[in-house]
């Protein structure tokens, strides 16, 4: 069998049961035919089942159900009324139905039955309204057609008789399930060949009343022992247990209670433990620890009731790409790995549809045409791999493509076009926030709408579904070389793994999910670590710009860890990443990791984003759970773009925080320049030896991570005299402060005197001093200070770098 | 209507108040509370009720009332509503007591001390009055921020 065993197993439960009922509603209904409720029921499972069908490919099972569900459409509305007649038929339907799961059951496949009888039948029932007398005589007949095959089957079956025949293979079923073919079996195992098979079903078929083994035996194709041996074959390969014997159903809503049920003991176990450890009592210790085993099992096995292959969504996928790929007329492999990763079953339903919308997006907009494949020296075959593992507590999934990767500067035009964001930001804008702009509302590069792009389920939900369940996405794209989009969740919603820090006295849970890593600056290092004043601080981490936020200033509590770090105690940052962003989160303490149980805040506390929801500790205080991205907002760390995206959402956020707040990185430029230019445009800050300052023409450059570097000279750029320090080369002491801009995988130096500070301040542009090289100025910490066009400077020394761009 | 009515009745800064019974899930001593930051001052903070996280509100603040003396700790009023259970921490628990419909009136003009909207009405009981205290209003959270509240005479 195949990977869509799961799914087809959870199917045939399913079906079993509601066949069942069908069947005592359908006879109860002809009881009473004016119970809607009733056939509303029976409308709703044939309805069900019939999509079911059409999704796992059985098709026949479909179009019986099809015409069933067409019949009972009719009678809902009244055009046809419920006789006896009718409800034969639409019984007949459901034995049909039910012959046909088992064979899916035993073999996986619908087998080759024919249908066509039955389905005339109920065609023909729901065109011609049932006259009151006619009825009876009349459509005996082709009801009586299609009845034999079941009732003949039957008493076969229980006499275990075994005849099996190509035009009417489906015999011999009961709802357990149906053996293989007698003739498959004595083909493989007595040598009979499949003409003498298809001669003896010619004579039965002819009238011949005899058995097929017997008809076989009597031409002598087989000795009468190989007979019994397939018969006993046969008997033996019908399943010791059924899938819906093996298995019960449970309500959701009955394993969520337990669920919740065992997060209230995980919480009083991790108040006995902390009791017992007080407690110098060695039983009671021994006794706390056993509950504590038990409880962790106990945890686990709840966990697992709800866990399930993320390989039961998959399986749908390979028809998903062959319709869509069809449909493009791109030719599209897949493979799978992982598939046997577990999730929790709710998540496996949240992350169904954008997982579907990922991988149709990925034939439709990733793969090329096979020409094209064929031009750009790739394989035909387009490829699409599917990738699902464990990752620190998390499921990382990723859905990659080999094909053309995602064009920038399309992405770039597309944005600005779409007013998402302005040309300005287009340009500044690094390629990893040009590749996440896929994601945000109502943008597509699509540029034909295919059945795909019109299903109205954009990339922007695919996100939003995802973010919903603490996850998140991210995408990354080689032009030429295919699209990787890695969607991040948690194992299970309800039980997360938290860092537990403190602040201000109060403790606060950090899900570890938008955990990175821990800093601690001691000594000395807490002073030199943090380069700031008044507004934003930031740290440089391995060379990276990291935003800082206290905990107390952005919960506005009391400053104590402010006052901690001045006097040179340690500072811990905790590294948070929101929306893919890191910053540093400075608290006052960094205690311990710890499992906690996610509660939900009151309706009073539902408008602080700054907090996921709450838990309860060890010793049985509350304490709140930290929401990374809503921190990251209410600082304002993570970038304009993003800021903008969030705003449409909410615009009360936005009223909040003013119009246009934004976080400047301050520098001193030649004398006495002071200037500024937005935090989001600095890849990195660097310090260069004068000495590794090369000439390549007429240019300046240094050698950056194996890349030569331009350098430019701000006070050259903009006409200023030139700072003691020296912008110049050789002239001034001390390394040489660059600003690192960079621009679709290339990177300029900017050269400036001294970094004097990041700032948060509402800039208010005069663009009265405008001058090339300079946007204009703007009033910030109180002082005059010139907005530097970086982009525009950059074009201006080095008309290349920013060509395409300008192109545009 | 009944034709009378139980309270659940407390003390505020030495006003009389009360609930309606039916509305009260259960009367709990001072628990230990977790503040909430960047949250109207309303909500004092979060206990823990049995492994059930409840929302605090302090009625004295909520009520424009002087703040309790430090040493003097609050109970736990714990009601239900619409939004599940919620604390209300008052200064001093009464007795659960029966008052007749007939002795209802609107709040008088006179009332002093108190926001007369957070007040249905009050029961004349010999002696003293007891101040029907509006649960729903007292527990909206976002009024208290917009100051609607205060909007009335």
């Amino acid at each position: 069998m195949n990977d869509s065993d799961g799914i087809v197993k959870e199917f045939l439960v399913e079906s079993y049961e509601n066949l069942d009922r069908l069947d005592r509603e359908l006879v109860g209904l002809e009881k009473n035919p004016e119970d809607r409720d009733a056939l509303g029921s029976v409308f709703r499972t044939i309805h069900t089942i019939k999509g079911t069908c059409g999704f796992l490919g059985f098709n026949k099972l479909e179009a019986v159900a099809h015409v069933g569900e067409n019949l009972l459409s009719r009678l809902r509305d009244r055009q046809v009324t419920l006789d006896p007649e009718v409800t034969t038929a639409l019984l007949c339907m459901v034995d049909a139905v039910r012959q046909m799961l088992s064979q899916i059951e035993t073999a996986g496949e619908e087998g080759e039955r024919d249908d066509s009888a039955l389905i005339a039948t109920l065609t023909r029932l729901q065109q011609a309204p049932a006259a009151p007398g006619e009825a009876p005589t009349e459509f005996a007949g082709p009801i009586a057609s299609a009845m034999p095959v079941e009732s003949v089957e039957r008493v076969e079956a229980e006499e275990k008789k075994v005849s099996v025949s190509a035009p009417a293979p489906a015999k011999a079923s009961s709802a357990v399930g149906l053996p293989r073919n007698i003739g498959e079996i004595l083909m493989q195992q007595a040598g009979v060949t499949s003409t003498e098979i298809l001669l003896a079903v010619k004579r039965q078929n002819e009238g011949d009343p005899r058995h097929l083994g017997e008809i076989l035996v009597e031409h002598g194709a087989t000795g009468p022992s190989d007979v019994v041996d397939a018969l006993r074959v046969q008997q033996s390969s019908r399943p010791p247990t059924a899938a819906s014997d093996s298995t019960i159903r449970v309500d959701v809503g009955l394993l969520d209670k337990v669920m919740n049920l065992v997060g209230e003991l995980v919480l009083a176990r991790n108040q006995v433990l902390q009791f017992a450890n007080r407690m110098k009592d060695t039983a009671f210790l021994a006794a706390s620890q056993r509950l504590n085993l038990i409880t962790t099992e106990l945890q686990e096995g709840v966990m697992k009731t709800r866990m399930q292959p993320i390989g039961n969504i998959w399986s749908q996928f390979p028809r998903t790409v062959r319709d869509v790929a069809l449909g493009c007329g791109k030719e599209v492999s897949i493979e799978m790995e992982g598939k046997e990763t577990e999730l929790d079953k709710t998540i496996i339903e949240a992350i169904k549809d954008p997982l579907t919308h990922l991988v149709r997006n990925s034939v439709d907009h990733g793969i090329e045409l096979p020409e094209d494949r064929v031009k750009a020296g790739k394989a035909r075959v387009g490829r699409l791999t599917l990738r699902a593992f464990h990752e620190g507590g998390q499921v990382n999934i990723e859905i990659s493509d080999d094909g053309a990767g995602l064009n920038t500067e399309r992405l770039r035009k597309k944005a600005v076009e779409r007013g998402v964001i302005t040309a300005e930001q287009a340009i500044r804008m690094t390629e990893r926030e040009i590749f996440n702009l896929i994601f945000l509302p109502g943008f597509s590069t699509a540029e034909r709408v295919t059945n795909v792009s019109g299903r109205g389920v954009g990339m922007d939900v695919v996100k939003t579904n995802v973010e919903k369940i603490g996850g998140t996405v991210d995408v990354q794209s080689t032009a030429g070389r295919g699209t990787t989009v890695r969607v991040k969740i948690p194992l299970t919603l309800a039980i997360i793994p938290a860092l537990v820090v403190t602040c201000s006295g109060d403790r606060y849970a950090i899900p570890q999910v938008s955990l990175l890593e821990l800093v601690r600056l001691a000594h000395d290092q807490a002073r030199t670590g943090i380069e700031m004043v008044q507004g934003a601080p930031v740290h440089r981490l391995r060379g990276r710009l990291l935003p800082l936020v206290y905990l107390s200033r952005v919960l506005e509590l009391a400053g104590v860890a402010e006052a901690g770090s001045d006097e040179g105690n340690a500072v811990n940052i905790v590294v948070l990443q929101a929306e893919g962003r890191p910053f540093g989160l400075v608290v006052d303490e960094i205690n311990d990791t710890e499992e906690i149980v996610v509660k939900p805040l009151g309706k009073q506390l539902k408008g602080v984003n700054a907090f996921a929801g709450a838990t309860i500790m060890g010793d049985g205080k509350v304490a709140l759970i930290l929401d990374a991205l809503g921190l990251a907002q209410k600082a304002n760390v993570i970038s304009e773009l993003q800021d903008r995206a969030v705003a449409a959402k909410e615009p009360s956020a936005a009223g909040k925080t003013g119009g246009n707040r934004q976080t400047l990185l301050l520098f001193q430029t030649g004398e006495r320049g002071r200037m500024a230019i937005p935090l989001a445009l600095v890849a990195r800050l660097e310090e260069f030896a004068r000495s590794k300052v090369e000439s390549a023409g007429r240019r300046q450059v240094v050698q950056y991570r194996g890349q030569i570097m331009p350098l430019i000279r701000i006070a050259e750029a903009v006409d200023l005299p030139e700072g003691d320090a020296g912008e110049k080369s050789g002239d001034g002491e001390g390394p040489l402060q660059v600003v690192v801009y960079a621009e679709r995988g290339r990177s300029v130096g900017l050269v400036v005197e001294r970094i004097l500070d990041i700032v948060e301040e509402d800039v208010v542009l005069d663009r009265m001093a405008e001058r090339p090289g300079i946007l204009g100025s703007a009033v910030v910490q109180q002082r005059v200070t010139d907005m530097l066009d970086v982009p525009g400077v950059v074009r201006a020394a080095d008309p290349g770098f920013s060509k395409a761009a300008i192109a545009e | 209507m009944a034709q009378s009515e139980q309270f659940c009745t407390f003390f505020i800064e030495g006003h009389f108040f009360g609930v309606p019974v039916r509305q009260v899930q259960e009367v709990i001593r001072y628990q230990e509370m977790t503040r909430v930051p960047l949250v109207p001052q309303v909500v004092r903070g979060l206990i823990n009720l049995r492994g059930q996280i409840v929302t605090a509100i302090d009625l004295r603040r909520r009520l424009g009332m002087g703040e309790r003396p430090v040493d003097q700790l609050p109970m736990n009023v714990v009601v239900r509503t619409d939004d599940g259970a919620l604390s209300l921490l008052v200064d001093e628990i009464g007795d659960v007591i029966e008052v007749e419909e007939k002795t209802f009136e609107a709040p008088p003009e006179t009332l002093k001390g108190v926001k007369r909207e957070m007040i249905h009405g009050v029961h004349k009981l010999p002696g003293r009055l007891l101040l029907v205290l509006d649960t729903e209003r007292a527990v909206n959270v976002a009024e208290a921020v917009t100051g609607a509240g205060e909007r009335d005479p």
